[in-house]
């Protein structure tokens, strides 16, 4: 409920602050509005969303609270498969550098999964560092490379989000991760069982590599297209789906349309604040969100360690 | 009826079970028991289609269950194992509605609101019912986990250990409910036990394995013998006669 009267005032406060009220009537305005405001909005919203949502699937399904795309090398992965493209396949359509980027955030998501099971020590901690170092060297790679092709740059502005290129026509690809997410309410009952476990889903008659398999390829797809898009998000959904299920429950079909809702509004508020900090001028979002998520990370650690310990 | 025809299951080079056919019945309780490494769990787990097997069928009432479509075979059968993760912030109304999910496929029905209120109210669980699992007693998520098989109103229930971890109030409590599924319902219960005295007092029927094959199968008149219990776990029991029922003592 609080996310929802969030996400109105900020949806709000995003389009007011845009159009500024008496440029409203100017036709200037209003196609400025088209081609620009609005699509950066949506873009905001849908990346929002469908980053947290990825987030809660993916902490879900491993049972770990602090497993998300940027800590199991998600976000890393895609970009190296960004990158990949980029190099090799010069001039590449979106939908081929989205295609390729996902095949490497599942294929690092998958990576990750195979080296939490294979080492004796699941510490609730000690996970997610496995997933950040595995990150880290797929960073690295990717850095070799974008250094030798004289990427860096590029490749910095793809790991750190920003809508401030926005606009029309340049953006539609997110509606897809938008979709995708919205695939995954369809099939919250599923995830949800899964992540119960192998022998609850079993008995259900769930098909539990089936969903496992679902989830991971729904959460790496929205990483892949928000990355390709407008660039990564990091620690979003780590935070949101944080907060939205201690105070929802782990029932994917009750949290994930709060978790959406919330991540678009936690995006709004930053994309708000980065436009508004050093106006005319513009911080991206990513630093925005960069800084308050691991601010609230490191509040959640420090107040909830005892409880998720047990998780 | 359970049919099972030559299973055989190894983890590497140890074969755990070891070419095992049986016949579990449609109505009553069924106890295996048997020392650690006998094979039962993993039967269980391989009668329930969670693990595969190396050879061998399975089939409940005429469906194999490694061939049929999951969800008919949850319809039919029902199993509780230890690893259901416990920590998930669910309530125990949303656990028991899960329950629900084969028939249903999480659209819960009239019909399914009036199973998930009946299971709930079965187990004493009213109180319970928004409440999270995590935060429940040991006795109280074992009877939350057992409404949930309730729920999905399966002819055969089986349970892995359930006593695991529990008290005697708790574990006698459990029993009973087990008992009365059985014998109230009409369904066959069919459960792993360590507690050779639990398994004497409530059992219809007791199957002993070792070392991966059945060694030992019948009413606990016959079963819970010093003769039978020697044989299948290697120590020394004497065996009392206490109101009716067969206690085994092995303390010494």
């Amino acid at each position: 409920m609080i996310a929802l009267v969030l996400t109105v005032t900020s949806l709000f406060v995003g389009v007011a602050e845009i159009d500024l009220g008496s440029l409203l009537t100017d036709p200037a305005a209003r196609e400025v509005f088209l081609i620009s405001r609005f699509p950066r909005t949506a873009a905001v919203i849908l990346a929002g969303s469908a980053m947290a949502i990825a987030g809660l699937i993916m902490q879900h399904l491993t049972r770990n609270r602090f497993v998300a795309p940027t800590t199991a090398g998600t976000i890393d992965a895609a970009g190296l498969g960004l990158l990949t493209a980029t190099i090799l396949f010069a001039g590449a359509s979106v939908m081929s550098k989205i295609l390729l980027a996902m095949v490497f955030a599942l294929a690092g998501t998958a990576l990750f999964l195979v080296l939490i099971q294979r080492i004796q020590f699941k510490d609730v901690i000690f996970v997610p560092l496995v997933g950040l170092v595995l990150g880290g060297v797929l960073r690295a790679i990717s850095e070799f490379f974008a250094y030798r092709a004289n990427l860096t740059q590029t490749l910095e502005v793809w790991m750190n989000g920003d809508f401030s290129g926005v606009i029309q026509g340049r953006y539609e690809t997110l509606w897809f991760a938008g979709g995708v997410a919205l695939l995954a309410y369809l099939f919250a009952n599923r995830l949800t069982a899964a992540g119960m476990g192998r022998d609850f889903a079993t008995n259900i008659g769930v098909n539990y590599r089936l969903a496992l398999a679902g989830g991971l390829t729904i959460a790496a797809l929205v990483t892949a297209v928000v990355i390709v898009t407008v660039g990564a998000i990091p620690f979003l959904g780590l935070i949101v789906p944080n907060v939205v299920t201690m105070m929802m429950g782990d029932n994917l079909r009750r949290a994930l349309p709060t978790t959406a809702l919330a991540g678009a509004a936690m995006v709004l508020a930053c994309d708000i604040l980065g436009r508004w900090l050093i106006f005319p001028y513009e911080i991206a979002v990513g630093t925005i969100v960069g800084v308050l998520g691991s601010a609230i990370f490191l509040v959640i650690l420090m107040r909830k360690g005892n409880r998720y310990a047990h998780a | 009826m359970i049919e099972i025809d030559s299973v055989t299951k190894s983890y590497g080079p140890q074969v755990v079970v070891d070419d095992v056919s049986l016949t579990l019945p449609d109505a009553g309780v069924t106890s295996i028991i048997g020392p650690n490494g006998a094979g039962k769990s993993t039967l269980l787990s391989v009668v329930s289609r969670i693990l595969g097997a190396d050879a061998g069928a399975v089939s409940v009432e005429g469906l194999d269950v490694f061939r049929s479509p999951s969800k008919e075979v949850a319809k039919r059968l029902s199993i509780l194992r230890q690893d259901t993760h416990m920590t998930a912030r669910i309530t125990v109304r949303e656990l028991v509605e899960f329950g629900r999910f084969p028939h249903s496929h999480g659209r819960l029905t009239p019909a399914c609101h009036a199973a998930v209120a009946e299971a709930l109210d079965y187990c004493d669980l009213g109180d319970l019912t928004e409440r999270p699992i995590h935060e429940l007693s040991g006795g109280q998520r074992q009877r939350a986990c057992v409404a949930m098989v309730l729920a999905q109103d399966t002819r055969y229930v089986l349970l892995d250990e359930p006593l695991n971890n529990l008290d005697m109030v708790h574990a006698t409590g459990l029993m009973r409910l087990l008992r009365g599924l059985a014998d109230h319902q009409g369904k066959s219960v069919v459960m792993v036990l360590h507690d050779v005295n639990y398994a004497s007092a409530y059992s219809d029927r007791i199957i002993a394995m070792r070392d991966g094959a059945v060694v030992q199968d019948g009413p606990p008149e016959s079963v819970i013998t010093e003769h039978a219990l020697e044989d299948v776990y290697g120590m020394t029991f004497r065996v009392h006669a206490v109101d009716g029922d067969r206690i085994a003592a092995y303390y010494r």
